[in-house]
């Protein structure tokens, strides 16, 4: 089993199962080898994540997480699974049926769309459209609307509420998360995402050609992140499912299996986002130094995914809640132009000549440097404004004679 | 400067989460059923009656004063006085509880029972896992079920019981050495009667010694 | 879907208004309490807080009753704090019935006020920053601190939080000599903790964005609600009960007062924070200077106590602000009229003007500042 061939191995497993079936139904065969790991793979990271996650939070918070069900709790899940099976699905009276219903499906199928478009390993792109990233920004706006579906046929004000919240922090964040892509798509020239991987699959001085390693590829990175956290609803932009303000927001009327898919779906969500984020800016399947490349592919891409995860989880035992206007305010007035700023270093960096005075680290330095500079002087630009405007100030206290 | 308060509190909570893996007092928790934490000896949960010896009918310190029955706040406590009576720990004889009966869904643990019995009768007892599935008789205890012996309540306060311990039995000594002298006083009196002619004893104004009191050990 | 079983349409009320109860269940309202909070959009025109859902006849059990009766009772008011709620009543007693306490005692009350003090705090921080969304881990954070102050009420008075601690002219129980170590022990980790959270909340951004200049609080509209305690001072009010009054030996101790300026939520967390610190000290000073001798004068007279005919009001600075207790006795064994005044109760009146205008988001983070136990607002 040489390196290839291991990296490979899904690919010609397929291959031999396809080749092996009658020649009608290849197409049908072909395309369900493909989908069904998909469905089985990311719902049971889901899983996984929801052990770690739980785990996770608890070791944060200095105290043990599940521990009861299987050892150290890795069956946690399989009850979780069963609890939310068995519970009564209450559908209010007044609610509408139809769309009650079906806001949880279209939510889940919305995610697993995004999948669609991922390239997991080498040659492992479960469909490989010439506009993929263009794709899964068209099917994440069909979770927003599955959300306002759940918001507005609870009939609950809880629930609407949260809902509009969602919609209005959907829509604003999705603005830096398209345009923080955008730098990545302007430097590759193509919307494919098979093609951004395999250009950030190039080595050079035994370090690859990740667009992370970039001074725009890095605060691109970020932006996108953040944008992705508001995407998904994720603390801290975890306003329309404010646990302590409004109970659980869109989702307060769904209760047993329903409940359990909107959880998956956003899980699934943060899977896609974060896998977009790995695509554009962390080199998709390939790995950072060039001595560490016999690792199979599709191993490096869930090691990736597996550390954003762990990203999410940190900074959800870390940070409060943001307020409506105050994320309002971070996407529009810091995001926004931050990510313009993005676009323009990205510019500036294709343009610029890689060798100065002959020599081509120095050209590559001072590359660098000015690139860098060119999204930090404006990042404090913008930091001291959007401080001012939030009035946060820091203040000295008297004691009374 | 903008994130530099979040990169900080990143760091606490990374620091955090390492160190409830390396430090031993980060994680507090104890594992409940398996582990058990110690309680300390003066915790106090529901009230229990003492009992000296190894009777507990006989040995039950309660004289049915009912004190504790009247300054019960939540009036948890119900008690009958007994028709006949029984010896206590100096000889003395005492009514006793025919029922004593404490409703634990009432009481509050506050303890003013224990504080103003005056006979070392009740005390606090630290046992908590009480569950019961029968919700109203399995929390009504009557006398049988509320006496425990001397030396459990030893074992469960040990500093309190040495005391009391301390207190009761000076107490028994003095009431002892108080017979012998009254024994003493009543055998001089009784030896000075016999001895000087017999003459009216009410102008002696001397007090008769009680013959029905006996002198027990 | 049948038009019959349309009640009232949610989404076409009168106009964009739309009237939320925040209602008894609710994971951030400290209790069971219910706020009917009428939204013009995201912001509050109107706020209406109804309770009542926790009252438990505790005036009327109390009167009912002996006065030593109603001191487990007092236990129960504000739940988190049932030391100070015992000196409060006590002390009132005390005037009613002229008694005097002894050195010991009044020192060992002044400790286990203070940890008191210290521990409620703690818990609240970490309940603010629980209803701003981190999760609970600066909530377990507190918490743990608050433990180790339960452990050692449990190993003084028996019992973590109902202690029933304070007797009419002493204290129940003496403290040992080992005990007083323990608290020396825990002295030095306070700091550290307080440290920690002051840290929190001066340099996160999200927390210092969401709290300050939320619920603002004038000086004019504090004094004339007859707000108290930390909520007061906050607003700038110089006004601390221990400073005041000097009940018990406060006047022995050097702690100072922190004022605020902008009477909003961050200067109300900010007070705490400070105040804690300054209860270190206080601690520090009671520990080294608490002298040996009686608890308790031994004529006073355990059961049966009657004070003579008369009136007396007995106040002191809980952490909440100023619990007072006002008894009318008759010269009989109960008290003829038991009168808690609860500083939550009073803080909470002036809520809703705190919170017009503000999102409903901010209602919450408004109330966690307000420092309400239902216990104490319901009796």
């Amino acid at each position: 089993m040489t390196v290839a061939g291991l990296d490979q191995i899904f690919v010609t497993l397929k291959d031999i199962l396809v080749a092996h079936t009658p020649a009608p139904l290849q197409t049908i065969v072909g395309i369900l080898i493909t989908i069904v790991p998909i469905i089985v793979i990311f719902p049971a990271l889901f899983a996984v994540t929801t052990i770690l996650e739980r785990k996770g939070l608890g070791r944060i918070q200095n105290r043990y997480g599940p521990n009861r069900v299987g050892p150290w709790g890795i069956l946690q899940p399989m009850a979780d699974a069963v609890k939310s099976l068995t519970k009564e699905d209450l559908v209010p009276r007044a609610a509408d049926q139809v769309v009650h219903y079906l806001a949880p499906l279209v939510l889940v199928g919305a995610s697993f769309l995004g999948f669609a478009v991922l390239p997991i390993g080498r040659n492992m792109t479960a469909v490989n459209l010439d506009a993929g990233v263009l794709f899964f920004f068209a099917i994440g706006a069909g979770t927003e609307l599955a959300v306002f579906m759940a918001g507005w046929s609870s009939r609950n004000k809880y629930s609407l509420l949260g809902a509009m919240r969602a919609i209005a922090q959907m829509i604003s964040y999705e603005i830096p998360l398209i345009l923080s892509s955008i730098a990545v798509v302007m430097i590759a020239g193509t919307l494919s995402p098979t093609l951004i991987v395999e250009r950030q699959a190039a080595f050079s001085h035994g370090l690859a050609h990740w667009n992370l390693f970039t001074p725009w590829g890095l605060a691109g990175f970020i932006l996108f992140m953040i944008a992705g956290t508001a995407e998904t609803n994720r603390s801290p932009f975890d306003l329309p499912e404010g646990e302590s303000e409004i109970i659980a927001g869109y989702f307060i009327e769904y209760s047993g299996f329903k409940f359990a898919l909107f959880f998956l779906a956003e899980y699934l969500e943060m899977f896609a986002v974060s896998g977009l984020g790995i695509t554009l800016f962390l080199g998709g399947w390939s790995s950072p130094v060039s001595f560490l490349a016999w690792i199979p592919s599709w191993a490096w891409f869930f090691t990736k995914l597996l550390a954003l995860i762990v990203g999410f989880i940190w900074i959800r035992g870390t940070m409060p809640r943001l307020r409506m206007d105050q994320l309002m305010n971070f996407a529009w007035k810091f995001m926004l132009p931050m990510t313009l700023v993005v676009i323009v270093s990205a510019g500036i960096w294709r343009f610029l000549p890689v060798s100065f005075g002959g020599s081509a680290a120095l050209g590559g330095m001072v590359r660098w440097l000015v690139c860098a500079l060119v999204i930090v002087v404006p990042y404090v630009i913008f930091a001291r404004m959007l401080g001012r405007g939030n009035h946060i100030e820091k203040r000295v206290y008297r004691f009374a004679e | 400067m903008l994130g530099e308060g979040i990169l900080q509190g990143l760091m606490e909570t990374a620091r955090n989460f390492f160190g409830s893996y390396i430090e031993k007092d980060r994680l507090t928790t104890v594992q409940y059923p398996e582990e058990r934490f110690e309680l300390p000896e003066a915790s106090r949960n529901f009230p229990f009656l003492l009992y000296d010896g190894t009777d507990p009918d006989a040995g039950l310190r309660c004289v049915s004063c009912q004190i504790c029955e009247k300054e019960c706040p939540p009036r948890c406590i119900h008690i009958e006085k007994s028709k006949d009576k029984k010896p206590d720990f100096v000889g003395k004889q005492q009514f006793y509880p025919a029922v004593f009966d404490i409703d634990v869904s009432v009481c509050m643990s506050c303890q003013i029972c224990v504080e103003v019995c005056p006979f070392d009768a009740i005390r606090m007892d630290k046992v908590f896992e009480l569950s019961t599935g029968d919700r109203f008789g399995g929390l009504l205890w009557d006398k049988h079920e509320l006496s425990k012996s001397n030396e459990y309540y030893r074992q469960i306060h040990p500093v309190e019981a040495a005391e009391t311990d301390e207190r009761r039995t000076k107490e028994k000594a003095d009431a002892q050495a108080k017979a012998i002298a009254a024994a003493a006083a009543a055998a001089a009196k009784a030896a000075a009667a016999a001895a000087a002619p017999p003459s009216d004893a009410s102008s002696n104004g001397a007090a008769h010694p009680n013959p029905s009191k006996p002198v027990t050990q | 879907m049948s038009e019959n079983l349309l009640e009232i349409d949610p989404i076409a009320g009168q106009g964009e208004i739309m009237e939320i109860s925040m209602g008894p269940h609710h994971p951030s309202t400290h209790g069971v309490f219910r706020m009917d909070v009428r939204l013009e959009g995201e912001q509050v025109v109107r706020l209406k807080p109804v309770f009542g859902y926790l009252h438990r006849n505790h005036e009327k059990i109390a009167e009912h009753g002996a006065y030593l009766s109603a001191i487990p009772y007092t236990d129960r008011l504000d739940y988190l704090c049932s030391m100070t709620n015992n000196w409060g009543y006590v002390l009132a007693v005390e005037k009613l019935a002229g008694l005097a306490v002894p050195e010991r005692a009044e020192y060992i009350r002044v400790i286990v006020a203070e940890l008191t003090r210290f521990q409620n705090h703690a818990g609240l921080v970490g309940f603010l920053l629980q209803d701003m969304g981190a999760s609970g881990t600066p909530l377990m954070y507190a918490f743990r601190e608050r433990e180790k102050v339960l452990d050692l009420f449990e190993s003084l008075s028996g019992a973590r939080m109902m202690c029933n601690y304070m007797r009419f002219g002493g204290v129940r129980v003496d403290c040992t000599a080992a005990w007083l170590d323990d608290v020396r022990r825990l002295l030095p980790a306070l700091p550290k903790f307080v440290d920690e959270f002051e840290n929190l909340l001066r340099s996160n951004e999200i927390l210092m964005a969401r709290t300050q200049g939320t619920g603002v609080l004038s000086r004019e509209l504090a004094i004339n609600a007859g707000v108290t305690g930390p909520m007061l001072r906050a607003a700038g009010v110089n006004y601390d009960i221990r400073k005041v009054d000097n009940y018990g030996i406060y006047d022995r101790f050097d702690f100072r007062i922190p004022l605020g300026d902008h009477g909003d939520v961050y200067d109300r967390y900010m007070m705490r924070i400070l105040e804690m610190r300054e209860t270190v000290k206080i601690l520090e000073q009671a520990l080294r200077d608490i002298p040996e001798g009686p608890i308790m004068d031994p004529k006073v007279r355990l059961r049966g106590l009657r004070p003579k005919a008369g009136e007396a009001y007995g106040r002191i600075e809980s952490p909440k602000g100023e619990l007072g207790f006002f008894l009318i006795s008759d010269g009989s064994t109960n008290p003829y009229r038991y009168r808690v005044r609860p500083p939550s109760m009073i803080n909470l009146t002036i809520l809703e003007d705190m919170c017009l205008g503000q999102n409903i988001a901010d209602v919450v983070v408004t109330l966690g500042s307000v420092d309400i136990v239902l216990g104490e607002v319901d009796r």
